[in-house]
């Protein structure tokens, strides 16, 4: 499984591989906002929580259909399929992998995003603390909307549409996080519900994927 | 105690039965060629062995974890060396050996190249050195010779000797004459399924649950 994860990281880092394309199209779209609405204060910072969480949201779509996709197309999907490894912990690492090229460095970039958004410091704990928490769940739905539509020409529209539904217990109670940050309460209640889904994505999710794939495979 | 024993096997594409009543067992040092006319379900066939669908009838007896499998696909990254595509396969299956697989598929001088930079027949080669560092003894092998030269596939021809030789058996789909004299040949011609067989629930409820 080290294997598969280490493989994954590397294909992400080399040329074509598509690391940090999910930050660069978290900061354009962070940099846009400010066109869009007016670059004062008293606009922006209302706002600021619910675009960073769904700017992360639509970053975090981009990459998706590679997860599978490509080892669908050369045919090392078979291969892991016939491997001494489950199909659910291979769903899991790549989950895992994607998280890592993509989710974690939403983490890490959205303090700053969140200048560009007039985001009071006082809140950054709580976005970060709501993003790390959030974006592994954002990446496992991901591979299991990857999973059910690996092998269809034009994946991706489709996989968007059946992943963003889901993601929207994970963003209201994100952004409920990094809002009430900004308004310096208490950040308890939606941080559980918000690990709660989190961790139930998970558990539950590798399995429904890996049972998705099995059906595509034959 | 045969690697493998088919039993009365019939198996799917699309929900039509393509072969069916194919029977047949593999004991180790034995290798199996099965011909065909295109479409038959000769890959239909090879993808239930592996495990990759389920068959429609009939019962495939092994052991767990014994085969590996070789499609049209390679199942390289091209953006990975020869030698980091051949190590990773090493590792997921837990099999060793990647120069050995490396010597023997003459890809020694290729090893630091990326699969990108390769050649059809250099990619073959590749993927079939694959089989080697599994470690698995039993070989499912769908036209396992497309792309290659003569050279090579009397190089591949050596090597699945020498696997035999080590009690591995393979089960190859091809066309050309790969030249194992332990070799037998199964003709899926006459086990071609009779059009309008029944099938007892609808093929998509099969997909679904099956």
């Amino acid at each position: 499984m080290i294997a598969l994860l280490i493989r994954d990281l590397r294909l992400a880092t080399r040329a074509g591989g598509g690391f940090g394309l999910g930050v660069a199209f978290f900061l354009i779209l962070s940099a846009l906002v400010p066109f869009g609405v007016g670059p004062d204060r008293a606009t922006l910072a209302p706002v600021a929580p619910g675009i960073l969480w769904v700017g992360a949201l639509l970053a975090c779509l981009l990459s998706l259909d590679r997860i599978f996709a490509l080892d669908h197309e050369d045919g090392s999907l078979d291969l892991l399929a016939t491997a001494p490894l489950p199909l659910e912990g291979a769903v899991a690492i790549k989950a895992l992998a994607h998280w890592i090229t993509t989710g974690l460095p939403l983490v890490l970039a959205a303090p700053i995003f969140g200048l560009l958004l007039h985001l009071p410091m006082q809140a950054v704990p709580a976005l970060v603390l709501s993003l790390a928490l959030g974006t592994p769940a954002l990446s496992m739905l991901g591979a299991f909307g990857a999973a059910i539509t690996v092998g269809l020409r034009r994946g991706g529209l489709l996989l968007s549409l059946l992943v963003l539904p889901l993601y929207i217990p994970t963003l209201i109670f994100g952004a409920e996080i990094t809002r009430r940050g900004v308004e310096g309460q208490a950040i308890g209640t939606p941080l559980v519900f918000l690990a709660g889904i989190t961790l139930a994505v998970l558990a539950l999710i590798p399995l429904a994927a890996a049972a998705a794939l099995r059906v595509n495979l034959r | 105690m045969s690697l493998l024993a088919v039993h009365d096997l019939a198996v799917a594409r699309g929900g039509l039965r393509t072969v069916e009543g194919v029977s047949f067992a593999l004991d180790p040092g034995q290798a199996l060629i099965l011909r065909g006319p295109n479409g038959l379900g000769k890959t239909t066939l090879l993808r239930t062995v592996a495990g990759l669908q389920s068959p429609v009838a009939g019962r495939i007896d092994m052991a767990d974890d014994a085969v590996a499998y070789a499609a049209h696909a390679d199942g390289l990254k091209p953006a990975l060396t020869a030698r980091e595509n051949l190590t990773f396969w090493a590792r997921v299956f837990g099999g060793q050996g990647v120069d050995r697989a490396l010597a023997a598929m003459d890809l020694t001088t290729l090893a630091t190249r990326p699969a990108a930079a390769l050649s059809a027949g250099q990619k073959r080669r590749l993927g079939l050195a694959r089989l080697l560092v599994t470690g698995r003894p039993l070989w499912v092998l769908d036209e396992p010779t497309v792309s290659l030269d003569a050279a090579s596939v009397a190089r591949f021809a050596q090597v699945v000797a020498d696997h035999l030789g080590q009690g591995g058996a393979a089960l190859i789909a091809t066309h050309i004459d790969l030249t194992l004299p332990q070799a037998r040949v199964l003709d899926l011609t006459p086990f071609r399924a009779r059009p309008g067989a029944p099938i007892a629930r609808p093929s998509g409820f099969n997909e679904a649950f099956g």
